[in-house]
């Protein structure tokens, strides 16, 4: 025993020298790992309110995120969370979550909607929204797959004005009935 | 330095039967390549052990853990108040952790650490490691809290760690007449979830409101103030629970009577209840002090703010409650994410590689109806050595409550995803 704890003084006295050295600055894992204890393992989504980033557009993100900190979108703690990043640091975690692979998530769909949203998303959305969803034009947001609650809310959230439209996509979405636009989530949400 | 047997043993809170009386356990699984042991399956232990796996698959990685499965604290408040029916939601296995990542799990309780032969004992043998992670949580200051005992403790409950405790401070509740007084008492800060006591005290006034609208609670909070999110409990407490809730700030119970199911406040006022929980002061679990790794507080572990390495014994990182992590508080959200910065390291010094500078987030939403939940959120850089909140980002809810009702939708799936990716 007595050897033992002769042992623990010694190493109290030897502090870590690795401690010393100069570390490099945050990478993109170490930035985007912290985003997953919410969005899930790199960028897969389980919340169903929360949205995947994984296989997300880049652009698409790195909006999102700018707009966040600006505050011109609102998001509950989105926006306190965008303002601790750089523009550089936003590129590097938009850039990270763009490369995961896709998440394919397990929903319970209405099959209905997702056929009746098939047959409208080609000529309603598909100049943007392009591969049934699973990419996106510039810095359109990929769909497929995507948690339906959470673009659910999404869509009210344009519909009500609190989230600003784009202008083409207003124009698509205006005339239409929230019957279809429910469809269209529907399908891309279903899509794998 | 020398230390008797039977003062060493009480130091670890091994049991003396339990261990053979000379010399060391039986080596349980010898080590051949580069092994990493982590101690604690819980917020922190488990996503050390994934990340490190997900980052090289060449380390083998050994987690210790003394359960065979684990119980959530986030959410634990919302079963004490009768909004969740059914603990299961917020139970974890690790079956799915040691299937999909290689990580070895253990069911054992760690009972020595020897950082210069880099070996822990367990209850079921020795296991050798190259660098040791360590997120035992927290354990209770029980000398600052006189007469709370382990048979006190089934009569006022804790809940301060989830589980049978929880259970038990539930049945108290709905057992009790309506007309009856609930007493909490909250330790001074640091302690594990600064916002905890008073999600806690909301959601127990709830269930007090709806079901036995006669009572009340009275919480005796050891601190000045509300210590997180204080001007938006204080709202949410008076808009829904005038009356009901009696908060009394600058209160440090020092001992209890569980016979008189009374606490003395200084050791002077006696307050009694029908339900008393006691929310003792904490440390870093017991295996951190044991092993000293605390440092001159003697109650909490400081770290390297890069690797999360114990600054009092080389090879030994510390994360979740039990380090000092700077403007990082005790949550669980900080421990996932300090347990991500720790892998990184860890994995890095292994291979002789550069370390990587800490970013890190905490996200913690508290309920304060079955309906309405605020938040905080804060992003963590390092300057000059210490965790720091990156300056203008951050902060709580907004002071209108005009997002409580989506915090609390998203409050759920912020715990969906985080189990989650401590699970699988
Ligand atoms: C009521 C309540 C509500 C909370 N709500 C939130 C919330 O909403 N959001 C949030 O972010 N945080 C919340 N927290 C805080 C959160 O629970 C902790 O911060 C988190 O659990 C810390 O993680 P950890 O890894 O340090 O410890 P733990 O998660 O407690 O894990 C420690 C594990 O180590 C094991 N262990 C300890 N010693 C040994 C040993 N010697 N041998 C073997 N195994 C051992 C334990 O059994 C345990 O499983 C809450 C806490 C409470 C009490």
């Amino acid at each position: 025993m007595t050897m033992k704890w002769r042992g623990w003084v010694l190493a109290t006295g030897a502090l870590a020298i690795s401690a010393l050295a100069q570390a490099a600055p945050p990478s993109p894992a170490m930035l985007s790992n912290a985003c997953a204890g919410c969005h899930g393992t790199n960028g897969g989504s389980y919340g169903p309110t929360m949205p995947s980033l994984a296989n997300q557009s880049k652009e698409a993100i790195e909006v999102a995120m700018k707009k966040f900190k600006s505050g011109e979108r609102s998001g509950s703690i989105m926006g306190r969370l965008a303002k601790g990043y750089s523009d550089a640091e936003i590129t590097a975690m938009a850039e990270f979550f763009s490369k995961q692979k896709l998440h394919p998530t397990t929903q319970t769909l209405d099959k209905a909607k997702i056929a009746k949203g098939a047959s409208l998303q080609e000529a309603n959305c598909g100049r943007c929204h392009i591969e049934d969803g699973k990419e996106g034009k510039d810095d359109t947001p990929a769909m497929a797959s995507q948690w339906l609650p959470y673009m659910q809310m999404q869509m009210a959230d344009y519909l009500s004005g609190k989230r600003k439209m784009p202008e083409k996509m207003k124009e698509k979405v205006d005339p239409m009935s929230k019957e279809d636009l429910d469809a269209l989530l529907h399908f891309y949400a279903s899509v794998k | 330095m020398t230390l008797d047997r039977r003062s060493f043993l009480k130091l670890v809170g091994a049991s003396a039967a339990g261990l053979p009386l000379i010399g060391r356990a039986a080596e349980l699984m010898p080590k051949s390549g580069k092994r990493v042991v982590v101690i604690g399956g819980g917020y922190g232990g488990t996503i050390a052990a994934k990340y490190i796996r997900m980052a090289d698959k060449s380390i083998e990685v050994v987690m210790i853990e003394r359960n065979d499965h684990f119980v959530s604290c986030p959410f634990s408040n919302l079963y004490i108040g009768g909004v969740i029916t059914d603990l299961n939601t917020l139970t974890i296995k690790y079956d799915k952790l040691a299937a999909n990542h290689g990580v070895k799990v253990v069911q054992a309780e760690v009972t020595a650490i020897d950082p210069v032969a880099k070996v822990v004992t367990t209850s079921k043998g020795t296991i050798t490691y190259d660098r040791l992670v360590v997120s035992p949580g927290i354990d209770f200051r029980l000398d600052e809290m006189k007469g709370y005992d382990a048979a006190a403790m089934e009569k006022m409950p804790h809940a301060w760690k989830a589980g049978p405790q929880t259970v038990l401070l539930r049945k108290q509740l709905v057992d009790m007449k309506d007309g009856g007084t609930v007493v909490m008492t909250v330790p001074l800060a640091p302690y594990r979830c600064p916002p905890g006591p008073y999600e806690r005290a909301s959601m127990i006034a709830h269930y007090l409101k709806k079901n036995k609208p006669k009572s009340k609670i009275v919480v005796l909070d050891g601190n000045p103030d509300i210590t997180s999110k204080g001007p938006l409990f204080k709202k949410g407490w008076k808009d829904n629970y005038e009356g009901i809730i009696d908060y009394r700030p600058a209160k440090k119970v020092t001992e209890v009577d569980a016979k008189a199911m009374a606490v003395m406040v200084e050791g002077l006022e006696e307050v009694k209840g029908d339900v008393i929980n006691v929310i003792p002061p904490q440390r870093a679990g017991q295996i951190a002090v044991a092993a000293g790794l605390v440092g001159d507080d003697k109650n909490w572990c400081p770290v390297n703010a890069t690797t999360f390495e114990s600054t009092k014994q080389a090879g030994i990182h510390v994360i979740g409650d039990a380090c000092v992590a700077g403007a990082m508080p005790k949550s669980g959200y900080s421990a996932n994410s300090e347990a991500k910065i720790c892998a990184t390291n860890v994995v890095a010094l292994l291979n002789g590689k550069e370390t990587t500078e800490l970013s890190g987030i905490n996200t913690c939403y508290s309920y304060i109806t079955d309906k309405d939940a605020i938040s905080v959120a804060g992003v963590y850089t390092v300057k000059e050595g210490k965790i720091i909140a990156v300056p203008n980002s951050g902060g709580v809810s907004p002071a209108d409550f005009s997002a409580t009702k989506i915090e609390a939708i998203y409050a759920e799936s912020w715990l969906k995803n985080i189990l989650t990716e401590m699970s699988t």
